[in-house]
């Protein structure tokens, strides 16, 4: 069933974001010039240019529609992502973190890596990191092809080349740069596009209050319209789970694990032009990734609003008997916008996909580039050379993609997988990350152990509750069965084993010299950046600031 | 001769919502007395017009202050 028909000029409003990116590409290629270039960006980006493509990177289109029919499942829980689940994370990096990232001038997270460690354990990382980006980026490409199959009818093969050849011309032609542009064009374009269907769902509903009250009215026994106050007990929140699994597993190691460690938003924060800028860039999408409920959380709430009131005439659409969640936001979008708007919103979505993508390509190929092919295949490559690869591992990567979509598409199961790739490579990396960056005698082996055996853990947990080798409730400890929960559970436990295999083998292996490490862990390191800067305008000022905000909108929506 | 300084990319967000906004403002007014058969909630409201302007007017606004700048 399609969802929404597009008019000419909401065609000439996508048309013109096609040409736009493209011409971007085009634009921006005379200025990169250098392998920096290329893959840093030169190193010269503001921190609010870096701060809000750091967000983009990660607010992709599939986040807007599954966060929004999330939210029509699971209710305001969902705001947990954004709230605790990031902004504790994105402050800790911007604080405690990024300078080691920065001042040590590597080019990537698996270049940190090897400098505090050893190169195998670069290696190990830049091989996961590669192979998870290219699934992710393929995963994307068929929900993308999904999505507008689904909502627009286009066909499955002109959504998936069109974009992917986009994206290869633009990031081929200069990198990180032209992805950095494009996110920034999204971020507004988000905005724009879907911001006002919340200002016109409370428009027509009344207002944000009635909303919660009308959704109150038709769930008494499960809350879907707060925070905590329901989180002591699993069976009176939508998303069913203990607040125990919501600050371990989502506000602790899902969160810290993405936003402190995932190569993907963090190499936007290594284009910024100095340090501070640099320390500024997670600071400064706080505010913005805080913001983002008042599209998606509101959206799904008036979704629930609607779909519960017969006179609106709204509903979700059904595949098979199965609710589609994914539904919320395109049925709003087409309940509420008139031709020319509904190209807006479109367009919104397309750009989410496709800077979605470009993020996970240019990620892409500066792992390959530095820390598998530099690394291993060609350590004498010259700075031509290396660019070269660059736009060269740029069309691969894509090409992979595109194999990788076409694979999904016969195989959908997939994505089942795909939902836990993240705790597989990420959670147990920021136990090695965090243990590495703040206690010197972690060892390499340590921490080269420690990582192996995390990874295989959480895939073997995964493929333990998938396969029903154990029962779920041994990983949540709860009765009560929630997917979202067991994700949570996982990731703690893959963190934990990562964590304790890699201290243990540090305490019978051989270590680093304290002088090593100089510049790469905290408490070996003089730290004198900001000293003569007044406080309001130091970092930690804008972190505290947000932090209050963070606490304030918690306790509101408690 | 090529220039050698870059654009900034708020020239560039600025121009994308200037000359989007001012389709969607159009398209909205020659809605207002052409109306569609497609009828959408609120749509008494006018969204297209009110909204297309507002991107209009922030694109404009960021457009014209960053035109003459480079980075």
């Amino acid at each position: 069933m399609q969802a929404i028909g597009l008019s000419f000029i909401d065609w000439v409003i996508i048309f013109i974001y096609f040409a736009f990116v493209i011409g971007i590409g085009w634009y921006l290629r005379r200025f990169t010039k250098s392998q920096e270039d290329f893959f840093l960006a030169g190193r010269k980006n503001s921190s609010w240019v870096a701060g809000i493509a750091f967000l983009s990177a990660n607010l992709g289109a599939l986040e807007l529609l599954g966060m929004t029919g999330n939210t029509f499942k699971y209710g305001m829980y969902v705001a947990h992502f954004y709230w605790i689940g990031a902004i504790p994370a994105m402050l800790f990096l911007g604080i405690y973190m990024m300078p080691f990232y920065y001042s040590s001038k590597i080019n990537s997270i698996p270049g940190y890596l090897k400098l505090r460690f050893d190169e195998k354990t670069r290696v190990l990382n830049g091989i996961a990191f590669a192979l998870m980006t290219l699934l992710v980026s393929g995963i994307n490409l068929y929900a993308m092809a999904l999505v507008l199959h689904t909502f627009l009818g286009w066909n499955w093969d002109v959504s998936m080349w069109a974009s992917a050849l986009t994206v290869a011309v633009y990031v081929g032609l200069s990198g990180l740069m032209s992805a950095i542009f494009t996110e920034i064009i999204q971020f507004f374009l988000i905005w724009f596009g879907l911001f006002l269907i919340s200002i016109l769902g409370i428009i027509e509903i009344g207002s944000l209050h009635e909303i919660i009250a009308r959704i109150n009215q038709y769930s008494a026994q499960t809350s879907f319209t707060t925070l905590w106050s329901t989180s002591s007990n699993p069976m009176q929140n939508g998303m069913f789970i203990h607040w125990g699994g919501i600050v371990l597993g989502l506000g602790f190691v899902l969160s810290f694990g993405y936003w402190t460690t995932d190569f993907l938003v963090i190499q936007r924060a290594f284009s910024a032009k100095d340090l501070r800028s640099a320390r500024m860039t997670p600071i400064l999408a706080s505010f913005f990734k805080m913001a983002l409920p008042f599209i998606v959380i509101v959206a799904g709430l008036i979704a629930i609003a609607l779909s519960n009131d017969p006179k609106s005439g709204f509903s979700l659409l059904r595949d098979g008997g199965q609710i589609n969640y994914d539904s919320a936001l395109p049925l709003l979008i087409a309940r509420y916008y008139p031709s020319g708007l509904v190209g807006l919103g479109v367009t919104a979505l397309l750009a989410g996909f496709m800077a979605g993508q470009a993020g996970n390509v240019s990620a892409f190929n500066t792992v390959w580039t530095y820390d598998i092919y530099k690394a291993v295949l060609n350590r004498k490559a010259t700075d031509a050379h290396l660019l070269w690869m660059g736009r060269v591992s740029t069309l691969v990567g894509v090409g992979i993609s595109l194999i990788t979509a076409y694979w999904a598409k016969s195989f959908p199961s997939i994505m089942d997988y795909m939902q836990a790739i993240f705790s597989w490579v990420n959670a147990p990396l920021f136990a090695t990350m965090l243990l590495g960056m703040f206690v010197w005698w972690i060892t390499p082996n340590g921490a080269f152990w420690g990582l192996v055996t995390g990874m295989a853990s959480s895939f073997t947990l995964y493929l333990a509750v998938k396969f029903a080798w154990i029962n779920e409730s041994v990983i949540t400890l709860s009765s009560v069965r929630s997917d979202m929960a067991t994700n949570f559970w996982r990731a703690w436990w893959a963190w934990l084993i990562c964590a304790v295999v890699t201290v243990v083998i540090s305490l019978i292996t051989k270590r680093k010299s304290k002088e090593e490490l100089v510049g790469l862990v905290k408490g070996l390191t003089k730290e004198n950046h900001d000293q003569t800067v007044p406080f309001i305008k130091k970092p930690e000022f804008f972190a505290l600031i947000s932090l209050i905000i963070l606490i304030i909108l918690n306790i509101i929506f408690w | 001769m090529l220039e050698n300084k870059m654009k900034p990319i708020w020239f560039f967000v600025g121009l994308i919502l200037l000359v989007m906004g001012g389709i969607i403002l159009l398209n909205g007014i020659y809605l207002l007395f052409n109306p569609s058969e497609r009828v959408t909630a609120l749509s008494e409201t006018h969204p297209d017009i009110w909204w297309g302007a507002l991107m209009a007017v922030f694109g404009g606004l960021m457009y014209f202050k960053t035109r003459k700048q480079s980075v």
